[in-house]
């Protein structure tokens, strides 16, 4: 099969060039000029698909929020190709036989990639280490109790040992656990006006300070799910400055909202960590196109209307984000922070390094996973037509710009925008 | 002059409309003091109040008002109901909306609750506190209060002492002085005041001496120990000793100056007893009479408009 007139994006070499691409048994066989009839991309962009780092896909336990088949088809049409899945299910991922049923229900009914992440800890309690030799041997890619931070430090250095001796890679969500206990905004005037209990961006920086210092001692390969603000990245780079194999993450919500976005106590912008102040979200802008912070994930946390229809203290954290990802982060190219090489370095290029996987390359030989999107189309976005079972996407009823128009995984077509 | 639907919170109103409330609690407050109190302003229509979190005072005022305007009123205790069996504030609020009630008097433990509810029903509903974000008729009360003692509701200093971060009086209390260009001091350790409270317009202080020089109203407040939980404060004796009011630190304000505070009280905690039952300095039991003429006048006000709302609504139809 032939990809012909496309803008190719190339986060590698941090080129956009016009030309066409040949995919051979579900890889890349040839870029540049190639002769012969295939599919006419009419100029639209062609970049590596997304590789998507925690992933909430709610089997087993709550299907009702979330399937491998509707989370496959909402990023399918999102243009992610690989979904790397948390293990914050019920029950929780955290022995093989757990695992092994969640990667034959991915494989049944997920058009996407699918690599499920496993617990650090028994049930996420922080108190005994998963089996993580087993689990790494059984297909887990990465070791993470989501956003159930690891009180007890002494647990987290044995993990981190242990993990070290494996090579396997830990992620965690860095925050001082005791300070953000019960609160769900981020403190500061508006907080206040709200009345809603609070958290300082100070309890991410200390959280990623414990955690960095244990990387030191340990030598585990880390990676922070989500660095949201000023204080933490400064931890971050003095960090990657002195050496360790450390990695950052952020959410596209970060990036893209603040807190003056809840309002009048809107739970669907009710996201781990609390959204932050404007200052904050800039400076993760600007770290994530100065290449500090290395990846953009979606953070997709799938919640039924009965658990975000509560008062604010009371209702679910987290938002769906699979079909929102790209067109929100093309809000950061538009707004001129960010190349379209650059973008797709965090969305996936670095994501898939970090894992150590093939794709996220437009390279002879990469897998054919690509995503085929005009960048600038406009639209609003109407949640009811999300394909995600759950609609609590904070974006609903925003101006949007940017839409995937067709996905492939390993050379096969997984979505393709009907015309309107 | 007070074209709203529901009353949430003081955010949103404008001081004309908070004189339109206060000027006409007045009215109430001569009313109430006659031997027939009754009046027939709210008759036939139905009046619910629904208490999430415990109150007395609160609650028995709201019912007196409704009751003294010829409302229909039922108070409903809501922690010993359905909330018990599940059942979600928002189901809860349909199931009693689908009873046709004229007006919601809501508590809630949790911030927002109340707008939350507002959005889900179609009569008018005034916030009766919801978590640590508002108590508008408190704040209006309050107000009036200051109004009738000090002739004027501008141009006051005004000092509010103790437990600011947990307190909806405290929040409402300050958007309301400061919307009536009032000078506001807070008076805390810095342990009980909010984040970026600095912003809200209000000079700060943890020195009750600076703090009350020169104030009119010194304004305590209780301090919530239910809402704590771990070391705000080093024990009693001591806040009492460096925020308690007495007769020697009320001696730093005007001499005139009205000791105010929104009740329960906490004798020998936030504010010494004798003071507190002073009638030449204290207007503690005056709070308690204006708020339920002030809340009568805020139910007046919301129910004229529901009213000529659902007339025009009817015209609609035809």
């Amino acid at each position: 099969m032939i990809l012909t007139n496309a803008r190719i994006i190339d986060p590698e070499a941090g080129t956009e060039t016009q030309g066409a691409v040949r995919i051979e048994n579900g890889r890349i066989a040839e870029i540049g000029d190639i002769d012969g009839d295939g599919i006419d991309c009419r100029g639209l962009c062609l970049a590596p698909g997304i590789v998507d780092i925690g992933v909430k896909v709610c089997e087993p336990g709550e299907r009702h929020k979330e399937s491998f088949r509707t989370a496959g088809l909402a990023a399918a049409a999102g243009g992610i190709t690989t979904m790397v899945t948390r293990p914050d299910t019920d029950p929780v991922i955290d022995s093989p036989e757990i695992l092994q049923f969640v990667q034959r229900r991915a494989a049944s009914d997920a058009v996407v990639n699918v690599l499920p992440m496993a617990a650090l800890t028994k049930n996420r309690a922080g108190r005994e280490m998963s089996e993580i030799g087993f689990l790494k041997d059984a297909g887990a890619v990465a070791f993470t109790d989501t956003d159930h931070v690891t009180q007890n430090t002494r647990v987290l250095q044995r993990c981190m040992t242990y993990a070290r001796s494996l090579d396997a890679l830990v992620i965690a969500h860095p925050q001082e656990p005791v300070l953000s206990a019960g609160t769900c905004v981020t403190s500061g005037p508006f907080a206040s006006k709200l009345g809603l209990p609070s958290v300082s961006p100070l309890a991410e920086r200390m959280g990623l300070e414990r955690d960095i210092a244990l990387v030191s001692a340990t030598g585990v390969r880390y990676h922070a799910d989500q660095v949201t603000c000023s204080a933490s990245l400064e931890v971050l780079a003095r960090a990657k400055a002195v050496g360790l194999d450390v990695t950052g993450g952020t959410s596209i919500h970060h990036l893209t909202l603040n807190e003056f976005d809840v309002d009048d106590y809107r739970t669907f912008f009710k996201v781990k960590p609390p959204l932050r102040a404007e200052d904050d979200r800039m400076a993760a802008v600007e770290a994530v196109a100065s290449g500090l912070i290395d990846i953009i994930s979606s953070m997709h946390t799938p919640q039924d209307e009965e658990s975000k229809r509560l008062p604010f203290e009371e209702a679910a954290s987290g938002a769906v984000g699979l079909e929102t990802l790209l067109p929100a982060s093309l809000r950061l190219v538009h707004a001129g922070h960010l190349s379209l090489a650059g973008l797709f370095r965090a969305l996936s290029l670095n994501p898939a390094r970090r894992l150590g996987l093939e794709a996220g390359r437009m390279a002879k030989d990469a897998p054919a996973d690509l995503v085929l999107f005009d960048p600038d189309v406009p639209f609003q976005l109407d949640r009811a037509r999300l394909r995600s079972k759950s609609k609590n996407t904070p974006y609903d009823l925003q101006r949007m710009q940017g839409r995937v128009e067709r996905t492939l995984v390993g050379g096969t077509t997984v979505f393709e925008r009907e015309a309107t | 002059m007070f074209p709203h639907r529901h009353l949430l919170g003081i955010e949103g109103l404008k001081a004309p409309e908070i004189t339109t409330i206060l000027d006409l609690s007045e009215a109430y407050v001569a009313q109430n003091r006659k031997t027939n109190k009754h009046l027939d302003v709210l008759t036939g229509l139905t009046q619910i109040n629904m208490f999430f979190e415990n109150s007395t005072r609160t609650q028995a005022s709201f019912e007196l008002a409704g009751k003294r305007l010829g409302a229909d009123v039922m108070s409903m205790a809501m922690q010993a109901s359905s909330i018990k069996k599940g059942e979600t504030l928002i189901d809860t609020a349909l199931t009693l909306n689908a009873m046709h009630p004229d007006i919601l008097v809501v508590r809630h433990p949790n911030a927002g609750a109340v707008n939350l509810l507002a959005s889900k029903v179609n009569c008018s509903v005034l916030n009766a506190g919801d978590g640590r974000h508002e108590h508008p008729t408190q704040a209006l009360l309050d107000a009036l209060t200051i109004r009738r003692r000090k002739g004027r509701l501008h141009r006051l200093t005004v000092a509010i002492c103790g437990d600011i971060a947990h307190s909806r009086v405290a929040r409402s209390n300050i958007l309301l002085l400061g919307q009536m260009e009032n000078r506001i001091r807070l008076i805390a350790p810095p342990t009980l005041l909010p984040s970026g409270i600095d912003q809200f317009g209000v000079e700060i202080t943890d020195n009750m001496e600076e703090g009350l020089k020169g104030a009119d109203v010194v304004m305590m407040l209780r301090l919530q120990k239910e809402r704590m939980d771990g070391a705000f404060i080093p024990s009693e004796r001591e806040y009492f000793h460096r925020f308690g009011l007495d007769e020697a630190k009320l001696a730093h304000a005007k001499e005139d100056a009205i000791v105010m505070h929104p009740g329960p009280m906490n004798r020998g905690v936030e504010i010494d007893g004798t003071l507190a039952d002073d009638i030449n300095r204290s207007v503690i039991q005056e709070q308690v009479e204006m708020g339920v003429a002030v809340r009568m006048a805020a139910m007046d006000l919301l129910a004229r408009n529901l009213k000529a709302w659902r007339m025009r609504d009817a015209e609609v139809m035809v």
